[in-house]
């Protein structure tokens, strides 16, 4: 109960901004146009390329818009506010609450996660199918599988950007591993090009990475390219990086703690 | 007195740029990695590009190398900007902490300050990959002294463009402070629509690139010349040469934005 409501209350804490909100869901918008028209004309010259047609691949950029804030792509989220209070000391106050610190601010994230979704996502996702007729998923069980993916993407994307604010024990400033995080997840996750157009090992290897969670893997969710016993593979692929990076996030913690205790805080 | 006007403001704009620079040596790793972060995110993105060009042979008409000419362009005269005074989309910020008054009672002129505040040099890191890139596509273009005149103007008027959009568009943030990324959508989504070809969109918008937020001018226009192609959109052939025109008028515009702007603002009293 306790993580259901600090996840209702990070929600409500990043509704405040409504300006904020406004104004990114235009910029979205505005990037969405412009990789549209752009994938239009590389399907236009390929019309099969990476196995996507014209309507997948605009699909694709208007569901890369809406899961950028979702997943926090570029960083930042509640695990800013950790890396922060690593670097005043203030973290020494989490460590004592009888709570666990990766729980705490999963919950957290989530709450922003959803937020984002229901106003970053929605909005862009809105404009992309009037503007550019998107496709929508197949069926409910799409939709289904596709939601999961979504709350997949986040936790995975959590536990990276959590082991990122954790830098901040050892170099008291995340900001620049939080850099070149991002510079990764933005290449990798299928943000900037979709994997599905990386050749050889390149797109063998994004396609192993846990950044393929973020954008690839619930993009062909919801355009129906995983079916059946793929489908069930897609989604276990999302489940083991999460499992295995938030086993992580804890033995970071607990090396993290260590190093608490003999600074003092 | 030696110095007065611009010379004393850039001597300012310096200074305080310095203590940025110092503050931020301070966390000797993360400066590193900031600055090698962003060469990455800049890198990669040119990747991108090469991977797109792996499914294609050209691009609206346009090849590889022509294409690199334009995204390395568009992006040397945003490093520029950005660089210079991209700590200008943060003025929301200082408004709402008030550090925007301090700033008010200092001798240095405020639009100065704000472009100095929080200077950092992790942007070198797109300044060397579009220098890079741009550099690699110069070899593919047949020179000539006139088109050497154009490219010089190219990339200054291009800085100046951008610099009117990052300063103009910021300037929303006197009215509500907190939408930051309004001004992305014309700062970094000009730089990204002016990477393609610009045939790739419908008229229109090339008409509201030309005219409304004319970032057409800051390497569109001019790349067709020292491409030596005709216009595939039958633009006037003048607009190959006016982007310094343009570079200046958007100038002016940010500026008188920014007065009025400046003169709206009330102290968020706190």
């Amino acid at each position: 109960m306790l993580h259901v409501a600090v996840a209702t209350r990070a929600f409500r804490r990043y509704s405040t901004y409504r300006a904020a909100t406004l104004a990114g869901i235009f910029t979205n918008s505005v990037f969405g146009i412009i990789y549209s028209y752009a994938y239009l004309a590389l399907w236009k010259a390929n019309p099969t390329a990476g196995g996507y047609d014209a309507q997948d691949a605009v699909t694709y950029v208007w569901l890369g818009q809406a899961l950028l804030m979702t997943i926090a792509l570029w960083g930042g989220g509640t695990t800013d506010d950790l890396a922060e209070r690593v670097r005043t000391g203030d973290v020494a106050i989490d460590l004592y609450r009888p709570v666990g610190l990766v729980g705490w601010y999963l919950a957290s994230d989530l709450g922003r996660a959803a937020y984002h979704l229901l106003t970053r996502g929605v909005g862009p996702t809105v404009i992309g199918f009037v503007v550019f007729d998107i496709s929508l998923p197949s069926s409910p069980l799409t939709a289904l599988a596709f939601a999961i993916s979504l709350v997949l993407a986040v936790v995975v994307s959590f536990a990276i950007r959590f082991l990122v604010a954790c830098t901040s024990f050892w170099l008291l400033d995340q900001s620049g591993v939080k850099v070149m995080s991002g510079a990764f997840a933005i290449f990798f996750s299928g943000m900037m090009l979709p994997l599905v157009l990386f050749p050889g090992w390149l797109g063998t290897l994004a396609q192993a990475l846990p950044w393929a969670s973020y954008v690839q893997v619930p993009a062909d969710v919801w355009l129906g390219k995983h079916t059946g016993s793929d489908l069930v593979a897609a989604l276990g692929f999302q489940v083991v990086w999460a499992v295995v990076l938030l086993a992580a996030c804890q033995g970071v913690l607990r090396l993290a703690t260590r190093k608490v205790v003999v600074q003092g805080g | 007195m030696a110095e007065s006007g611009p010379a004393l403001h850039l001597r300012s704009y310096l200074q305080i740029a310095w203590l940025w620079i110092r503050a931020a040596w301070q966390y000797p790793t993360s400066f590193v990695l900031l600055a090698v972060g962003n060469g990455l995110i800049t890198a990669l993105d040119f990747v991108g590009l090469w991977i797109m060009f792996a499914h294609l042979d050209d691009l609206a008409g346009f090849t590889l190398p022509e294409v690199a000419l334009l995204y390395g362009s568009a992006s040397l005269a945003l490093a520029v900007a950005d660089t210079a005074i991209g700590s200008v989309e943060r003025i929301g910020a200082y408004i709402r902490t008030g550090r925007l008054d301090q700033m008010m009672t200092k001798p240095v002129p405020l639009l100065v300050q704000v472009c100095a505040d929080q200077f950092t040099l992790r942007r070198l890191g797109r300044l060397t990959q579009a220098a890079i890139v741009f550099g690699w596509a110069c070899t593919y273009v047949d020179w000539t002294p006139s088109r050497v005149v154009v490219a010089l103007w190219m990339l200054v008027s291009g800085g100046l463009v951008f610099f009117g959009l990052f300063v103009g568009f910021s300037c929303v943030q006197f009215w509500t402070t907190d939408a930051t990324e309004f001004a992305n959508a014309f700062t970094y989504g000009g730089a990204t629509v002016t990477q393609y070809p610009l045939t790739i969109f419908p008229r229109e918008v090339l008409v509201g690139l030309t005219f409304v937020i004319p970032v057409a001018f800051v390497n569109w226009y001019p790349c067709l010349y020292l491409l030596g192609r005709s216009d595939p959109t039958g633009m006037p052939e003048a607009f190959q040469f006016a982007s310094p025109v343009a570079g200046v008028l958007t100038m002016a515009a940010a500026l008188l934005v920014w007065r009025s702007g400046v003169r709206h603002y009330t102290s968020t009293g706190s």
